[in-house]
């Protein structure tokens, strides 16, 4: 359960705002300080194998990125800007259609800087992942362009 | 019967044309992948879509949809070169995140860093206005072996 109102309540409303995780059909399952659970419907738009109805990669990339980002968010004590510097997956098994995936991702590690992510894909049992991901997030980007223009 | 990916696929080795093979994924069709061949090789490009927004204030796109570009670049890559029918799984890729994209089209292309027989060794990069200033890269393993 969320021990933190404010960092469990707020990123509820603004992930599942997300315009990509709105046409992704992303719901927010649960929050809780340093940790996020979301879900990512099955849909035959986001199928990547039209001969075995297998959920492309790229959906299990998006769902993995936002949920890693929102654990990430739920550790702020302050409301900050994030980006992702990097993010591992790997890919263990196929997803099964038409099965919802859920992805569960902790912020393991804050720092000054940057804060680093581990999470899961999965069916109905962490487990049994379907792909498990490391991440590493920079905290605190600047809003609006760097000295060189283009940089995050 | 509509055609299988595998058909489809050796449809568009024969004929350089991959708008078909696109357009029976329906994540590509999501996404608006397209490609097409320039004198250096494959190009995929991600044509903007409001829908591919991850972050409304700057804005910048999600990074999942420059992933899933750089993934599908890369798989693109392999389907296109390797000699043998086969549609490439991935193991594991990593994304590296270097400028946030700004809503425009982005462009990929895909370098095969090893091809083994059972595995291959894929290089990505995604650029909007300027190829000289990515906006992500990612490299991933994928498993070609065909299923006996």
């Amino acid at each position: 359960m969320p021990d933190d109102k404010r960092s469990a309540q707020f990123p509820r409303g603004f992930a599942e705002a997300v315009p990509h995780n709105r046409a992704l059909g992303l719901t927010v399952v649960a929050m809780a300080r340093g940790s996020a659970t979301f879900q990512l419907p099955y849909d035959a738009k986001l199928v990547g194998n039209p001969d075995t109805g297998v959920l492309h990669g790229g959906a299990i990339t998006a769902l993995l990125d936002a949920t890693s980002g929102a654990a990430v968010f739920s550790s702020l004590v302050t409301w900050v800007p994030i980006a992702t510097l990097d993010l591992r997956i790997d890919y263990l098994r196929p997803a099964e259609p038409p099965r919802a995936v859920l992805a569960h991702a902790t912020c393991y590690k804050m720092t000054k800087n940057v804060a680093f992510t581990r999470a899961v894909a999965y069916h109905d049992d962490p487990a049994d992942p379907i792909a498990s991901s490391v991440g590493t997030f920079m905290i605190s980007t600047r809003p609006g362009p760097s000295p060189k223009g283009t940089d995050r | 019967m509509t055609a299988t990916l595998v058909e489809l696929l050796a449809e568009a080795k024969r004929t350089g044309d991959y708008q078909a093979l696109l357009a029976a994924v329906p994540y590509s069709k999501f996404l608006g992948l397209s490609a097409a061949l320039d004198a250096d090789g494959l190009v995929t490009t991600m044509t903007y879509g409001d829908h591919l927004i991850g972050n409304p204030t700057l804005p910048a796109l999600h990074g999942g949809t420059l992933g899933a570009l750089l993934e599908s670049a890369a798989i693109f890559e392999l389907m296109w070169r390797a000699e043998t029918i086969v549609l490439p799984k991935t193991i594991t890729v990593t994304f590296d995140y270097l400028r946030s994209a700004r809503p425009a089209d982005v462009h990929a292309r895909a370098t095969i860093t090893r091809q083994g027989r059972r595995v291959c060794n894929v290089r990505a990069v995604a650029w909007q206005a300027d190829p000289a200033a990515p906006v992500a890269t990612a490299h991933a393993i994928f498993l070609v072996k065909q299923d006996p």
